[in-house]
């Protein structure tokens, strides 16, 4: 007897420590199971760091364009800065879903993209020239969507807007505040972009373990806190009046431009759908990612429902109008079509991915049965 | 019959087995407390949220602001009482009620260990405890070395109980010829060194899924007979650990190892009792009278716990009075020893729907419920029914008019791909809860065969 129970508490100790070993990191590696680590290595090296280097290439062309449209405001100028801009604005759909890291320390996404913007308060900073575009109460007042509003908004036709930025006593605050804006991001993505290139993607990589708080844990709900909230409510259920009776054609992205927001909301859309496939960024290359890692728990079935839904959702809103404040005013049908095939998706990724991957929704660390 | 009956209940034994089982048992709950209130789960679970889901007929337990710490502290406190046996009676009676008020809370927290544990001190209400080996004993002065055997055997019935039904639950055909869920939750543990590789073995989860079911079934026989008690303990604690490595459970594994030494003779808890009188300089002796504690009334009180294990026993099989799947509808699912049972996720996304106009508007549950409650929320019907009904109050207290209820909810049950849950053409505003089946469940597509 006495013998059994030493071997019993020698098994318990191996297990225990076991199981603390765990805790400190995880194991990743091994051949016979699916290898997070290889995801990770994919997301970070063929995804995230090639398009934040895209990102901060196309907002230093900003910066640029921006500089040349300060030095000499004219139609001109301020033509290629709106090109310059757009650009930049569809590079951020493709990554903007990664709030990861340091991206998740410093509120990346929403200190550059919250839309709608507050313009009484933009103009407050713009004719008091005191601001800190760094506080969190300022986050409606700068980002993409603020270079929206100076760009389009200021006045109705481009001789207006160049007006005003060219206007004597004012002039100089908005083209100060224009200049303010853009460093920020620029300076925000030099940020992000710099922690990746550096310790964070090996701390990213070998955080491989199944703890709520390792990289796939937090990456599969960061996916989704995004699908969700940003781009099924955020560029359409919320304009569409899905959450509120009536449809609020100002709540779209980039509404003082006008014509852009259907195209950041497919670029959005596509890099969504290409994350879940492991595509490598610019390329045709797909790697491991969560497809595969359903393929390797049986769960083609899934799979494949959740890439046909993402080409229903590209199919349908084909249809809708380049402008979505229009297409809302029009015809909202459309515009809640969409967000009804938008919300199929969300029950595949939320429910049926989660659940197959088995990883807990974000946060929950109270004990189970 | 009638006499084996009888003799059996004016049986003694020794008191220190439960002597024991008092101390761990108070211990034990002291640390769950300290551990639930130092992973600040108190302020996240029943002070931050806005709204918290009742028991049915329990609406009026609720979390009281700030001053919920102290249902805590109080619990704390009868735990320590429970454990050293002072004023044990009192300290037992205010562990139950502040312990099973904590639990009635919000059924978002639920778990059949949190049950187990309200069971269990509502049953230790009536035992002495503290006649043996108690601060009560010793201001006394008067210390009782034996207790009638039916005693302790109550205790061990409950664990049996626990153990049994626990297996019965486990003889399904998702569990048994799919190996579900364990085909899920296994292969995700795949960074545990050693194990990590095995669990991707699908031979390894159908190894889990029966070695579990027949563990379930047979450790309450083999802890009974002496023969094979060592065994079967050494058994329980390789089940335990394996499952906290495997599982995020808590202190249970530790409460449930350390519970079934109470089927061990009194020889070993003298022993135990003897380590802890050193350690705390207590003189043991003092309380080996000799003494042999009858109680007063011992024949109502008898029969009023045959009727509590009676209803233990019946209350698991409830579920069979409703129609459909109880994985599905989850009516009868709750108070029956169904541990880690399925792997079920939902999504419910409310509507708001003015009757007379037909306009409409979803709702946020981010602005109402915390993730671990919203998470619960969608995969059980009495959860959504009772959320729709705050939700009905919440917007007519807003000013909106004619206000119906309706949801839009999937659910995927053990690796099935999600199918719709609640009829989305009912309006949850006017349906009532109640014990009665509810009809606005959608039948489950498959089958689960089995209990």
């Amino acid at each position: 007897m006495k013998r059994l129970s030493f071997v019993g508490i020698l098994f318990i100790t191996l297990l225990l420590s076991c199981s603390t070993e765990d805790d400190v990191n995880g194991g990743g590696g091994d051949q016979s199971g699916f290898d997070r680590k290889v995801l990770l290595e994919n997301v970070a090296d063929n995804i995230a760091i090639p398009a934040y280097e895209n990102l901060a290439a196309r907002l230093n062309s900003l910066q640029s364009s921006t500089t040349a449209f300060t030095t000499t405001v004219s139609v001109e100028n301020l033509t290629s800065l709106r090109t310059s801009w757009k650009q930049a604005y569809v590079s951020w759909q493709a990554i903007s879903f990664l709030e990861i890291g340091k991206a998740e320390e410093i509120s990346f996404r929403n200190f550059m993209n919250v839309y709608p913007v507050t313009v009484a308060d933009i103009e407050a900073n713009i004719s008091s020239g005191s601001y800190d575009l760094s506080l969190v109460s300022k986050q409606d007042e700068q980002g993409f969507a603020a270079i929206d509003y100076l760009l389009n908004g200021i006045g109705t036709t481009d001789e207006e807007v160049v007006a005003v930025f060219n206007e004597p006593t004012t002039g100089a605050n908005y083209r100060q505040y224009l200049t303010d804006v853009v460093a920020r991001m620029v300076q925000l993505t030099d940020v992000v972009v710099s922690d990746w290139k550096g310790a964070y993607r090996d701390n990213f990589v070998n955080n491989s373990g199944s703890s709520a708080t390792s990289s796939f844990d937090k990456l599969v709900n960061d996916y989704l806190f995004h699908y969700e909230k940003h781009l099924r409510a955020g560029k359409i259920g919320i304009p569409a009046g899905a959450f509120n009776n009536v449809p609020l054609e100002d709540r779209v992205e980039a509404y003082y431009d006008g014509e852009f927001s259907k195209t950041l909301f497919l670029a959005n859309l596509n890099a969504m759908q290409d994350f879940f496939n492991g595509k490598h960024f610019d390329a045709a290359t797909n790697g491991e990612s969560f497809k595969t890692y359903l393929e390797y728990l049986n769960r083609n079935d899934l799979s494949t429902l959740i890439n046909d839904q993402f080409d229903i959702i590209r199919l349908e809103s084909a249809e809708l109008d380049d402008n979505f404040s229009a297409q809302v005013r029009t015809n909202n049908t459309l515009m809640l079509q969409t967000f009804d095939n938008l919300q199929a998706n969300v029950v595949l990724l939320k429910v049926d991915m989660l659940s197959a991957f088995s990883v807990s929704v974000d946060f929950i660390d109270a004990d189970g049965d | 019959m009638n006499h084996t009956l009888k003799s059996y209940f004016s049986k003694d034994t020794e008191a220190a087995p439960l002597a024991v089982f008092r101390i761990f048992f108070g211990f034990m709950m002291l640390i769950s407390i300290i551990r639930f209130w130092s992973y600040g789960w108190i302020d996240k679970l029943y002070v931050k949220p806005k709204f918290f889901f009742s028991f049915y007929g329990f609406e009026f337990v609720k979390p009281i602001g700030e001053y919920t710490y102290l249902i805590f502290v109080l619990c704390a406190l009868a735990s320590i009482g429970v454990a050293v046996g002072y004023k044990y009676r009192l300290s037992i009676v205010l562990f139950f009620l502040s312990f099973t008020y904590i639990e009635l809370m919000d059924k978002t927290t639920y778990l059949n260990h949190y049950y187990f544990i309200s069971v269990l001190s509502f049953v230790m209400i009536f035992l002495p405890a503290s006649a043996y080996f108690s601060v009560d004993a010793k201001l006394k002065g008067r210390s009782y070395q034996r207790i009638p055997a039916w005693t302790i055997d109550s205790i061990k019935l409950l664990l049996a109980i626990v153990y049994f039904y626990a297996g019965l639950a486990k003889l399904n055909s998702d569990w048994l010829l799919n190996a579900m869920p364990l085909k899920i939750w296994l292969p995700s543990k795949y960074d545990l060194p050693f194990l990590g590789s095995v669990l991707q073995k699908e031979w390894v989860h159908y190894f889990f899924s029966y070695s579990g079911a027949i563990y379930d079934l047979i450790i309450p026989f083999l802890l009974f007979y002496k023969r094979t008690r060592w065994v079967a303990f050494i058994a329980v604690v390789i089940f335990h650990t394996l499952t906290r490595v495997l599982f995020p459970i808590g202190m249970f594994p530790f409460i449930m190892t350390i519970s079934v030494l109470v089927f061990f003779e009194a020889k070993l808890h003298h022993k135990i009792l003897h380590s802890i009188a050193m350690v705390f300089r207590i003189t043991k002796e003092r309380f080996d009278s000799g003494q042999i504690l009858h109680y007063n009334h011992q024949q109502p009180l008898l029969w009023f716990l045959a009727l509590f294990f009676i209803i233990q026993l019946a209350l698991p099989f409830r579920y069979l009075l409703y129609p459909g799947e109880l994985f599905w509808t989850e009516e009868g699912y709750r108070f029956s020893w169904r541990v880690m049972l399925i792997e079920k996720a939902g999504y419910a996304s409310f509507k708001i729907v003015n009757g007379k106009t037909g306009t409409s508007f979803l709702v946020d549950n981010t602005d109402f419920l915390s993730a671990f409650q919203e998470k619960q929320m969608a995969t059980q019907p009495d959860f959504i029914l009772e959320y729709a009904h705050f939700l009905k109050q919440h917007f007519e207290s807003q000013g909106h008019q004619n206000v119906e209820v309706y949801v839009d909810s999937y659910v995927a049950l053990n690796g099935r791909l999600s199918t719709r849950f609640i009829d989305p053409t009912v309006d949850l505003g006017k349906q009532k809860e109640s014990f009665k089946h509810k009809t606005w469940i959608i039948p489950f597509k498959d089958e689960i065969k089995g209990l």
